[in-house]
């Protein structure tokens, strides 16, 4: 394996981490905070209340510890690989996560939802592709 | 109504916070030194710039309006609805960064937001 292909492969494996990290973690929160229940906070003390219920779930530190991972493997990419490239991952992740939230938190997912999600994949691609004419290769 | 207090901010301040800190970090300047101790020299910089103060306090009202959000939606919807924000990354980009927006960009940002407008039209 040359140094090219070696970097390609950590830049794959750090890309799919991310898609997994990132939806993993927001998909932690969602079961963490319908666990604790519609949120309240008209006065000070249901709002001091709602904070403590927060952070004693175990579910939304898990989360949390998943965004984190999520975010540090991001900018580790960045250092060496271009925004616009990374960035359409981001696409697969609106995907992973209706696909996390089906089969770990049984939600159901109505048709027009998954078409809905695809076209928004679709527009995330869109915003993030570079054609390979402005970049420096030849 | 509450929940829809809890999208806009998770989309305006998530965004905001985002172009506040890209505007803190431009005025740092390039980071080019990666090593461990050469990223801890660059927060207490990044933390002089008020941009930055700004940007962080915006995306904790979005992460917390977030959590707020899921605790009343699933996350199968609250997540694509917030995918809104590159609508949002988009307006800002170009009158709050004064950044060019390409035609190919909207194109995009119109797909997003017709994908958006099924996930809600599909809200059960």
């Amino acid at each position: 394996m040359n140094s090219s292909s070696g970097l390609h492969f950590k830049t794959y494996l750090l890309i799919f981490l991310m898609v997994i990290f990132g939806p993993l973690g927001n998909v932690l929160l969602g079961k963490g905070m319908k666990r604790i229940g519609a949120v309240d906070f008209a006065t000070t003390a249901q709002g001091l209340h709602l904070l403590s219920q927060i952070l004693q779930s175990g579910t939304v530190w898990l989360g949390i510890g998943s965004l984190i991972i999520f975010f540090s493997v991001y900018m580790l990419v960045l250092s060496w690989a271009d925004y616009s490239y990374v960035q359409p991952s981001s696409a697969a992740a609106y995907l992973m996560v209706l696909l996390l939230a089906h089969f770990m938190l049984h939600e159901s997912v109505s048709l027009t939802r998954w078409i809905g999600v695809l076209i928004i994949c679709l527009g995330v691609l869109v915003v993030g592709y570079t054609p390979p004419s402005t970049t420096n290769l030849k | 109504m509450r929940t829809l207090i809890f999208y806009c901010l998770i989309i305006g301040a998530g965004t905001g916070g985002e172009l506040c800190v890209a505007r803190a970090m431009k005025a740092l300047g390039e980071v080019k030194d990666f090593r461990p101790h050469a990223l801890l020299a660059v927060i207490p910089r990044a933390l002089r710039i008020p941009w930055m103060w700004l940007g962080v306090a915006l995306m904790t009202i979005a992460f917390f309006s977030l959590l707020a959000a899921l605790s009343i939606e699933n996350v199968s919807f609250v997540v694509p609805v917030t995918a809104l924000s590159y609508a949002a990354g988009a307006l800002g980009a170009k009158f709050f960064l004064g950044e060019q927006v390409t035609s190919r960009r909207w194109v995009g940002v119109l797909l997003v937001c017709f994908g958006v407008a099924l996930v809600i039209a599909g809200r059960r």
